[in-house]
């Protein structure tokens, strides 16, 4: 029990990107803005850090490829100190004979011309759901005109594709991915990498009915990324948040680290502000939470001031990760069979055949983790040197797929992945194992513990067309607003969900000044 | 031959899908007419003799009903009051250990899940009685709550003693200490080595007890009760005479007066406390509780209908009687959902919906009864008007100690 601080208009929890944008975009329009991050640095998953002696990852998220070039240019990153290390990063695919395929699209593509009009219209489908992203749903069944002109809009926004498109979208839209790529290409090498891509970061398998959603998903942060393609700021994705965080506290926001929130105040059916882990309490007007949805509505705030049926459903919101993080330190530049040093700067992915993929992921359904992996590779350090000490490099790899719970629990199982994670690499660049100096291997409880994110899941919750749009956190749920006045959320447990793309949060601060005007 | 639940014998449930409760030996001894109903998974008696008997023995005399078969709930725990003060839409808080209260609890759209007695048997131990099994809405309800739930059905027999005398017959058995127990409190009392709880309580709106007991007790209890009793009028009743009276004291029965939300499948059946005149019985002030923040809506909006008591004119039952603002049945307004000749209050009563701009005391409507006289249908249009819905609420059942009879 400490003495009340200083009032503010806006208290936002988590220091995450999505709470850094909410917080600038709320601070421009004159609010007075406080965030608060519970670990020491901001960034939230967006961060960049030592995992052993000298040497740096971005340990979360490591490419970028979804914030909007206008948010970019809104809040003026550049004169933030974002600068790109490396953009539109190649794609290349690892194949098991050791040589490999260039997967990505333009004049040298594999199957050129059936993959130039399918990417086209692909691409067109994607700008709708971009289009989507960029604004709060609307609600079902509401008197209010906001809400059915939303729901016009959307509903224009399809029939603008023309009828063709319109009816080829509704055929694909709940599709898998794996029947889609397979009655459009021939390559499994193609059809493999493009199916990776559709399942990256979710809990399904390109088989898995709604891949191809996840897939338009992904394509839609790229569409609206300016041309940038997969990319990397100089020093990292933290750097990233460093700009985030300089942007917010130029608008006037105030950003707090190692201030972690125990809970959400409440009076009179209203959140007031919140209280800190020691006991200090913060009033505020409007309490905003870029956590995910079931650590802001279930611990932060509490079931006693939400309805049970509520409860019940977000307790059901799917939110466990089934992606792991592995980070190796390297004494030398890794030698990869068949891949020049262009290529090698870029994106690399093993992920062969759909097959592959496939069953990698049947593994984890059951609690397993497979001996083949679908990995996708970054060396952020041959374009960015500051990552590592001299003449040593990075390694960061998206590994697919490692379940939440492992029978046998990941104490046991950790170091078991580890090295069947080092075999696979060998296979592709041998002598890697000799030149592993540290290594670090983060599957999803650690990502649940290093980040805050109940369940460790990349989008805080499931990326599927039942979590989405109108249906996202909860189904009825009135934009970013929760069942508390005063209480909203902004993170990646809302529309339009994550990928670094700073959209929940934009769309978080908009909602919430409509709210006040 | 009935299975008892407390009996263990090995006979496959299928074989016996309706169980006896612990008093179905005695109540088989005297159910002349063979009338039984299923209430909860058990066998319970509908008449035992005639419902008319019956109903003169609960407003003259005193009367037993096995309410064995009623859902009850073991409710305990650190956050057992703070859990029930969200669950239900009355202040727990207030309610003092050895009391009980009538509570109501609804879902999130404020719709009625369903009503019933709670019992504070301790600082934290509870005891929820309903007329419905809903254990999966009540741990649903648990989520983020330190609190245990258990359904103790079984493990609980009761009998429901009501009527005038009821007092006088448990003093005569014993128990002259239940005397000084108020309306809605909870005493524990000793019978010759059978512990009871003995609660002031009951579904008839009289001078009436609930008594609480272990299985094994239940004969030795019901016999005392009637050896003592007989001779002071005492009757067993079975649930048709206790439905007559528990519309004269204006109670309502899930099923009949309203749908249970999480039962309720077509849109707009459900209803809400507001809609169904229990407002009194809703603490918007207590803090937070499922369902506050849609009734607050719809207190401000104002519900669409309420139901209401009704005087019907003439001695004929409104049963179902459709509703209507004027003598010529054009513009229908509601429907009655509980009607009967009330032989204490000699007046045709009925409880009814109706849509909220004629729910006002005093307001006249026209109810369209159809009678069936010999195989040949009659319609009357019979004028009614809405009156408070407690129809009878004699002063003895406040009265303590009670007046002996």
């Amino acid at each position: 029990m400490s003495a009340v601080a200083a009032r503010y208009d806006v208290v936002v929890i988590g220091a995450g990107h999505n709470g850094l944008v909410c917080a600038a975009q709320l601070a421009r329009a004159g609010r007075r803005t406080l965030v608060l991050e519970a670990r020491a640095r901001v960034g939230g998953a967006a961060v960049t850090r030592e995992f052993a002696p000298g040497f740096r990852a971005s340990t979360g998220a490591h490419l970028l490829y979804g914030l909007p070039a206008s948010l970019d240019a809104e809040l003026g990153l550049a004169g933030h100190g974002l600068r790109s290390a490396a953009e539109r990063l190649p794609t290349t695919s690892l194949l098991p004979d050791g040589t490999i395929a260039d997967v990505d699209p333009g004049p040298a593509a594999i199957e050129g011309a059936a993959r130039a009009a399918f990417d086209r219209r692909i691409a067109r489908f994607a700008g709708y759901l971009a289009e989507l992203h960029a604004r709060v749903p609307p609600r079902l069944g509401t008197p209010d005109w906001s809400d059915r002109f939303e729901l016009l809009r959307a509903g224009f926004g399809l029939r603008r594709l023309g009828r063709r498109d319109m009816r080829e979208l509704l055929r694909i839209g709940a599709m898998n991915a794996y029947d889609l790529l397979d009655e459009t290409f021939e390559s499994p090498p193609l059809k493999g990498a493009l199916a990776f891509d559709a399942v990256l970061g979710t809990n399904f398998g390109p088989r898995s009915p709604g891949s191809v959603f996840t897939w338009l998903h992904r394509l839609a942060g790229l569409g609206a990324g300016g041309g940038r393609g997969l990319w990397c700021p100089q020093g990292g994705v933290g750097a990233l948040s460093a700009a985030l965080e300089s942007a917010a506290r130029a608008a006037g926001a105030t950003v707090r680290t190692g201030a972690p929130v125990a809970r959400i105040l409440v009076e009179a059916d209203r959140a007031t502000g919140v209280e800190l882990d020691d006991g200090e309490r913060i009033e505020a007007a409007v309490v905003v939470s870029g956590a995910d949805p079931k650590t802001t509505l279930l611990r932060l705030l509490g079931a006693r001031h939400l309805d049970a049926g509520f409860v019940r459903t977000v307790r059901h919101l799917r939110n466990t990760g089934l992606a792991a993080k592995l980070h190796l330190a390297l004494d030398r530049a890794p030698q990869i069979v068949g891949v020049d040093p262009a290529r090698l700067r870029g994106r690399l992915v093993i992920a062969p055949s759909m097959d592959y993929v496939e069953r990698a992921f049947d593994h984890s359904k059951y609690g397993e983790w497979s001996t083949a992996p679908a990995l996708e590779i970054t060396l952020p350090s041959l374009a960015d040197p500051s990552l590592a000490p001299g003449g040593a490099h990075v390694l960061s790899a998206t590994v697919q797929y490692a379940p939440y719970t492992v029978a046998g629990g990941w104490e046991l199982e950790r170091p078991r992945l580890m090295e069947a994670l080092l075999d696979a690499l060998e296979r592709h660049a041998p002598g890697l194992r000799r030149s592993v100096v540290a290594a670090q291997l983060l599957v999803p409880p650690d990502i649940e513990r290093e980040y805050g994110i109940a369940g460790g899941h990349w989008h805080h919750l499931e990326l599927a067309l039942d979590q989405f749009h109108l249906l996202r956190p909860t189904p009825g749920a009135r934009g970013h607003a929760t069942p508390v006045p005063g209480l909203y959320l902004c993170g990646a447990g809302c529309h339009p969900g994550g990928g670094v793309t700073g959209l929940a949060g934009r769309n978080a601060a908009q909602f919430i000044l409509r709210q006040s005007e | 031959m009935i299975e008892t639940a407390s009996s263990g014998t090995a006979a496959p449930h299928y074989r016996q899908p309706l169980l006896g409760t612990p008093f179905h030996a005695r109540s088989r001894a005297l159910a002349q007419v063979d009338q039984y109903v299923a209430w909860s998974g058990y066998s319970t008696v509908d008449v035992y003799t005639t419902v008319e008997q019956e109903y003169f023995a609960i407003r003259n005399a005193a009367t037993v009903y096995d309410i064995t078969p009623m859902t009850k709930y073991r409710i305990a725990g650190r956050d057992a009051v703070a859990y029930l003060d969200r669950l239900v839409t009355r202040d727990v808080a207030r309610l003092r250990t050895g009391r009980l209260g009538y509570c109501l609890w609804c879902n999130d759209d404020g719709e009625l899940v369903d009503d019933g007695t709670l019992f504070r048997l301790g600082e934290s131990e509870f005891r929820l009685c309903a007329a419905m099994r809903q254990i999966d809405w009540l741990e649903a309800s648990a989520i983020g709550f330190d609190v245990s739930i258990e359904e103790v059905t079984e493990r609980i027999a009761a009998l429901s003693l009501q009527g005038p005398v009821s007092c006088a017959i448990l003093k005569a058995a014993g128990l002259g200490e239940v005397a000084t127990l108020p309306p809605f409190a909870i005493g524990r009392y000793d019978l010759d080595g059978i512990e009871l709880t003995i609660s002031r309580s009951g579904f008839t709106g009289d001078l009436g007890y609930e008594i609480w007991m272990d299985p094994s007790a239940a004969e030795a209890v019901w016999d005392r009760l009637f050896d003592v009793g007989r001779s002071r009028g005492l009757r067993a009743i079975g649930s048709r005479a206790l439905d007559l009276a528990r519309i004269e004291a204006g109670y309502l029965s899930p099923w009949i007066d309203f749908v249970p939300a999480e039962h309720a499948i077509r849109v707009g059946r459900a209803r809400s406390p507001l809609e169904l005149g229990l407002e009194r019985f809703v603490d918007f002030d207590k803090g937070h509780f499922t369902g506050r923040r849609a009734l607050l809506e719809e207190r401000r909006r104002g519900p669409r209908s309420c139901l209401v008591g009704l005087d019907v004119e003439g001695n004929k039952p409104a049963r179902a009687a459709l509703l209507y603002a004027d003598a010529r049945c054009r513009r229908e307004i509601g429907a009655v959902t509980s009607a009967v000749w009330s032989p204490t209050c000699k007046r045709n009563i009925a409880i009814a919906r109706v849509d909220a701009p004629f729910s006002a005391l005093g307001t006249s409507l026209w109810a369209e009864i159809y009678l069936n006289r010999e195989l040949v249908w009659e319609r009357r249009i019979t004028r009614a008007r809405v009156v408070e819905r407690t129809f009878f609420a004699p002063e003895r059942r406040r009265a303590t100690p009670p007046a002996d009879f």
